[in-house]
């Protein structure tokens, strides 16, 4: 019997019961739409994120004082706050090899007034290749200089949020002086705006200073939170990571034995982090969403038994007008795969309609920007696990049907 | 001129084991029909005729004892070389027609030759036509199952029998949920398909049947008791002729 004909009777006996048949499919389409969403959901909260730190260098790495917490257990010093200083500073920037911007960092909390009007969060002391390696930009006046660094001047880049929280709409921020923590300090240049973060955390509410301004007038500290370094390249990044460990260990005269005073993350190493446990996740939440396919495979089986026993007569029917086996086996096989592949097909437009409704709901009502998308693969994958499930849980039935003994299936009532 | 053989049984035996008994249905069954015969197979149940049915029908195989079909021996047979050989060798017709739901008379005609590779879809639906004609319901053919009469269901039957041009027609009880009128119009059928060269078996335990074959062939306790040429064949149309016609 040709496949053609296959096809035309697997549609009749799927027709002859269409309520019985569409709950069968129920079960995959929930199964298969589930498996959908979850993959389009995993697979968009990880390219938002790598999105997001696309804007950053990627050759760039964060030079951070203190061990691995691992490797000193409890015994943390508090010393080690204090571990990368000025003069490391200086000695990346006189013996690197691999970089092109280094930005030393220190945090301050801040609280900004500008008349009637004040606003507080992070200041953020840093020099002016911060730009360079965060990806950001000015669009009103100018980055503070050299020498305003070298000086210790009392200058300031304002976010857009904070901007809009300090001056009136018409009012010019730049030349004004506000008060950050009770000192003056003069407006020199306004960020670009970048919006919030997919995940709804607003770039835009930061105050930049020069670091020694903060260093010097605000926090009273002498060392540094934390060195940004930028690679010549991301190639370059492994290098310039070894490099700077080799000068800081240098510098803080380190034998082989010693415990490291300083830790070196590089957004390549949070890059693959952040995609392995994306992964992770997806998988995980695929296989929960894939144990409803399971079910819905299980009721697969359970119908085409009911269907072989219903059948029987017209199976003994076929088989006495010379029905073979593989006959009758592909039959039932290709009724079960039916069911579970037009299951799957109504699942994955189920399934990519309701994520691209999250998406479009989001994006419009939310603060949450997530770029949930149905990637052809995981439709791909879908229909592939739709067709080895029929033929998994139609397999049993079919071979049943198959080995029927032509005599009894003609009397069966 | 003698015929060639079609159907040739030497010392047929089945025995089935049921629990640790053995029950011998058929013990050493030997005959011959020839092309063109009409034969009635008789016996009360239990007769073995049924095992014997199933044999000539190739669903079973003989525990010992030569049977050849058309000149091709069957017991050595595999499963699936036996279906091959039922579907282009025998037409079966059953007590209880077992058409397809739901499906028009044009396809239950068409299912033998679906299991033949060898005719295409068309050659397929022109002598599906063609069959279901010869034995009058060419104007039936998109009728399905369950819109026609117990009468034609068997004609449509009978044309699912005569469709893959087999060597012998085997007829299982082919009256028997029929009324008299109706029964003799299938009788007539037979009669007709006879008369046309076709090798017919019916298999019933009613004797009336049998006056209407050439020759009758009777079984009891797995075993020939009687086989004999009718010398005096009667015309199933007449008969019809002369019954009541029923008023609606």
């Amino acid at each position: 019997m040709n496949i053609l004909s296959l096809f035309r009777i697997a549609l009749k006996a799927i027709g002859a019961n269409k309520m019985r048949s569409f709950l069968t499919m129920l079960g995959i389409i929930i199964g298969v739409s589930s498996v959908i969403i979850m993959l389009a959901l995993g697979t968009g909260s990880k390219a938002t994120i790598m999105q997001e730190i696309a804007d950053v260098d990627p050759g760039t790495f964060m030079i951070i004082p203190g061990p691995d917490y691992e490797e000193v257990g409890g015994n943390w010093l508090p010393e080690y706050n204090q571990a990368i200083t000025q003069a490391d500073y200086q000695s990346i920037l006189e013996k690197n090899k691999y970089l092109k911007a280094v930005c030393p960092m220190v945090y301050s909390s801040g609280q900004y007034i500008n008349g009637k009007n004040n606003h507080s969060c992070t200041l953020q002391g840093v020099n002016n290749e911060f730009l360079v390696i965060n990806g950001l930009s000015i669009t009103e006046g100018d980055m503070f200089t050299e020498n305003e660094i070298k000086g210790s001047a009392k200058v300031c880049i304002l976010g857009k949020t904070v901007v809009d929280k300090l001056f009136s709409k018409d009012a010019d921020p730049i030349g004004t002086v506000i008060r950050i923590n009770n000192i003056p300090v003069r407006v020199v240049g306004v960020l670009k705006s970048k919006g919030r973060t997919a995940f709804g955390q607003d770039q835009d509410d930061i105050v930049l200073m020069p670091y020694t301004t903060v260093m010097k007038r605000m926090t009273s500290q002498n060392y540094f939170d934390m060195i940004y370094a930028a690679a010549t390249s991301k190639a370059m990044t492994s290098l310039a990571v070894d490099d700077v460990t080799e000068i800081l260990r240098t510098n803080h005269k380190l034998k082989d034995t010693d415990i490291q005073d300083f830790r070196i993350n590089s957004l390549e190493e949070a890059t693959s982090m952040v995609d392995k446990v994306m992964n992770i996740l997806t998988l995980l939440l695929s296989c929960i969403a894939g144990i409803s396919l399971l079910v819905g495979g299980i009721g697969i089986m359970n119908i085409m038994y009911v269907s072989v026993t219903e059948r029987t007569r017209e199976i003994g029917l076929r088989m006495s007008v010379g029905a073979r086996t593989v006959d009758i086996m592909s039959q039932f096989l290709i009724e079960a795969i039916m069911i579970s592949v037009t299951g799957g097909l109504i699942g994955v437009l189920i399934g990519g309609g309701i994520a691209y409704l999250a998406r479009f709901i989001m994006m419009n009502y939310t603060d949450y920007h997530i770029l949930i998308s149905v990637e052809p693969w995981s439709v791909l994958l879908a229909f592939m696990v739709c067709t080895v499930t029929g033929i998994f849980f139609g397999w049993y039935p079919a071979k049943k049907a198959a080995n029927l003994d032509p005599i009894e299936a003609l009397r069966y009532e | 001129m003698a015929q060639k053989p079609v159907i040739e049984l030497e010392g047929i035996r089945r025995d089935f084991v049921v629990g640790e008994e053995t029950v011998h249905a058929l013990r050493g069954v030997s005959f011959t029909i020839r092309e063109g015969e009409f034969v009635t197979i008789m016996g009360t149940s239990g007769s073995g005729k049924s095992t014997l049915l199933n044999i000539l029908g190739c669903l079973d195989t003989p525990t010992s004892g030569e049977y050849r079909l058309d000149g091709t021996p069957v017991r050595s047979m595999s499963k699936n070389q036996r279906a091959v050989l039922r579907n282009r060798k025998i037409g079966f017709v059953f007590q209880s027609y077992n058409l397809l739901a739901k499906t028009t008379a044009v396809e239950n005609v068409e299912l033998p030759l679906m299991y033949n590779s060898a005719i295409g879809a068309r050659e397929r639906r022109e002598r599906a036509v063609t069959a279901l004609q010869r034995v009058g319901l060419g104007d039936r053919l998109n009728h399905k199952s369950n819109q026609m009469s117990g009468g034609q269901m068997q004609r449509v039957a009978i044309a699912r029998a005569l469709v893959n041009d087999p060597a012998v027609i085997l007829a299982d009880e082919a009256t028997g949920n029929l009324d008299t009128r109706t029964s003799f119009e299938i009788l007539v059928l037979f009669q007709k398909l006879h008369a046309e060269g076709r090798t017919i078996i019916f298999v019933t335990h009613n004797p009336e049947i049998a006056q209407y074959s050439t020759r009758t062939i009777t079984l009891s306790d797995g075993k020939l008791r009687d086989d004999r040429v009718n010398d005096h064949i009667l015309d199933a149309a007449e008969k019809l002729a002369s019954l009541p016609v029923e008023e609606d």
